[in-house]
């Protein structure tokens, strides 16, 4: 299991690199998508099969599709150099990358913090499937953020429309 | 190893071997059909009845020279084929074809005929399906020739657009069936309603069922919606540059996909090992019996029917089946909270 966890972290890493140090746009897309199935495997480990089936048919099968299309369409020689203060992109990244490694330090910190060994997850009932967990946390638990997060995507896909349509 | 797992083996492998022998039984059935529809007599010389026609095109193609065009990118190149059948098997690995089996007592304990039983079947289908898009996008991207792009293109736009009415028509089955496992959906139409009719979900689900078959060929690629390919305008489509085994290996990918589709449909709306007269342990020959009623119905589509207009494509993909895709969702949704 151990060993498991640590070659596809190992490789998903490492997928992770490349995709951003590849020059082919197209290749780079492709590692993406050789990332998430990585991550889908991670999520079959933690006995996520539900999520696990979610992340390859959203992600690889149809989000990425669409950056591939976006990518094979869209002419992606450099364009004409405009004037950028070259300090800024440095600024711009000091406070990203600040802003991560702060992230990264919390995270370590909380997650070495001794902690009184509390309940365990909920154990699943048994006869109780991933789906059905998952569905009782989304339609239920936590329907209202579910369905307000719908919304926004609802909203942000009208406003591409929008923004896409032409006036006749 | 005890016998039930060597036994677990020999269905995995017996089931491979199949679903490669099934492309080559559907090329001889594809050449032999449409020659009876045309009212030629299809290939009859290489053996009896021209049987050995699928062996003579493979070690033809495989004896072909490997053709690659000089700006292709080299390992997209290669990889695309290997995509495309990879998907288009690994599909097949949650479609059960049979019931139980111990051959004869041989067994201690019945083995199931599937490769896996996934408690979430349909949705691994259905991500394999999605997966299957990028071999035919890479071939097409990667040969660099513009055909291929287009073919590729042209594609990935219709099985993106395709794949939502197919994903509805399999919900609205999920619903009746309650659950994700293509096992238990079998399991749960078998018998009869009065006496008579089987309980397949297609008598609840006709609609659904032609709404699946529709999207399922246009999943495949298939005519009346082979654009992919449309020899007139695009040569080959995304296998212009392809030649030898690479394009055979695309072809056997085409052929599977098919069989996925249609076994697919055999065990969610027409009952899959379940019917009348035979007894359990031979439930597989109307599993396999259904199968090839529905491709015969692909190869007589294909030999029947003009190819559409792309713009007709996708108007029928987004406005026509789309809806009724929901609607059929929906009234399924509300049938079972009130009826279920």
């Amino acid at each position: 299991m151990t060993i498991a966890f640590y070659t596809l972290a190992a490789f998903i890493l490492a997928l992770g690199v490349l995709v951003v140090s590849t020059k082919n746009t197209v290749h780079a897309v492709l590692f993406l998508v050789a990332n998430f199935l990585c991550v889908a495997m991670l999520y079959v480990l933690l006995q996520a099969e539900f999520l696990a089936v979610i992340q390859v048919l959203v992600y690889a099968g149809g989000i990425v599709v669409l950056y591939l299309f976006v990518v094979m369409l869209v002419n992606l020689k450099r364009g004409p150099e405009t004037h950028v203060d070259p300090r800024r992109r440095d600024r711009m990244g000091l406070l990203i990358g600040g802003a991560v490694l702060a992230e990264f330090v919390a995270i370590l910190l909380y997650g070495f913090a001794p902690r009184a060994t509390g309940a365990a997850p909920a154990a699943a009932a048994p006869g109780v499937g991933n789906v059905e967990q998952v569905g009782w946390s989304l339609y239920v638990d936590y329907l209202v953020p579910f369905e307000v997060a719908s919304i926004l995507l609802l909203v942000a896909m009208i406003g591409a429309i929008v923004l896409a349509k032409k006036e006749p | 190893m005890d016998l039930v797992y060597i036994a677990h083996i020999g269905v995995i492998l017996f089931t491979f071997f199949m679903l490669l022998n099934s492309a080559a039984v559907l090329v001889l059935m594809e050449r032999k059909v449409a020659a009876f529809l045309q009212q030629r007599l299809g290939p009859n010389r290489t053996g009896p009845w021209g049987t050995l026609q699928p062996v003579a095109d493979i070690l033809k193609l495989l004896f072909k020279e490997e053709l690659r065009p000089l700006a292709a990118d080299r390992w997209l190149f290669a990889l695309a084929p290997i995509l495309s059948v990879t998907a288009a098997f690994s599909a097949f690995a949650v479609v059960p074809w049979g019931g139980t089996t111990t051959l004869f007592g041989l067994l201690p304990e019945p083995v199931p005929l599937r490769v896996a039983d996934v408690n979430v079947g349909i949705l691994v289908l259905f991500a394999i399906t999605s997966m299957g898009i990028y071999g035919i996008v890479l071939a097409g991207w990667s040969s660099n020739s513009k055909y291929s792009l287009l073919g590729g293109l042209r594609s990935s736009a219709q099985m993106i657009s395709y794949e939502l009415s197919y994903g509805l028509a399999l919900g609205a089955v999920l619903l009746l069936g309650n659950s994700l496992s293509l096992t238990d959906i079998v399991n749960q139409q078998s018998g009869y309603w009065f006496g008579v009719i089987p309980r397949w979900f297609i008598f609840i689900q006709p609609l659904g069922f032609v709404i699946y078959m529709i999207a399922g060929i246009a999943e495949t690629n298939r005519a009346p919606f082979d654009f992919p390919e449309a020899e007139q305008e695009l040569v080959a489509g995304y296998h212009t540059e392809y030649s030898s085994f690479r394009f055979a290996l695309f072809f056997l990918a085409e052929y599977v996909n098919m069989v996925t589709v249609s076994a697919v449909a055999t065990t969610l709306f027409l009952g899959g090992w379940h019917g009348p007269f035979l007894p359990e342990w031979l439930g597989w020959l109307w599993w396999l019996a259904k199968l090839f009623a529905l491709l015969f119905f692909y190869i007589w589509m294909r030999w029947t029917l003009p190819r559409y207009r792309y713009d007709q494509l996708m108007h029928f993909g987004w406005k026509v089946l789309l809806p009724v895709a929901v609607i059929n969702l929906l009234l399924t949704a509300a049938a079972v909270l009130y009826w279920g």
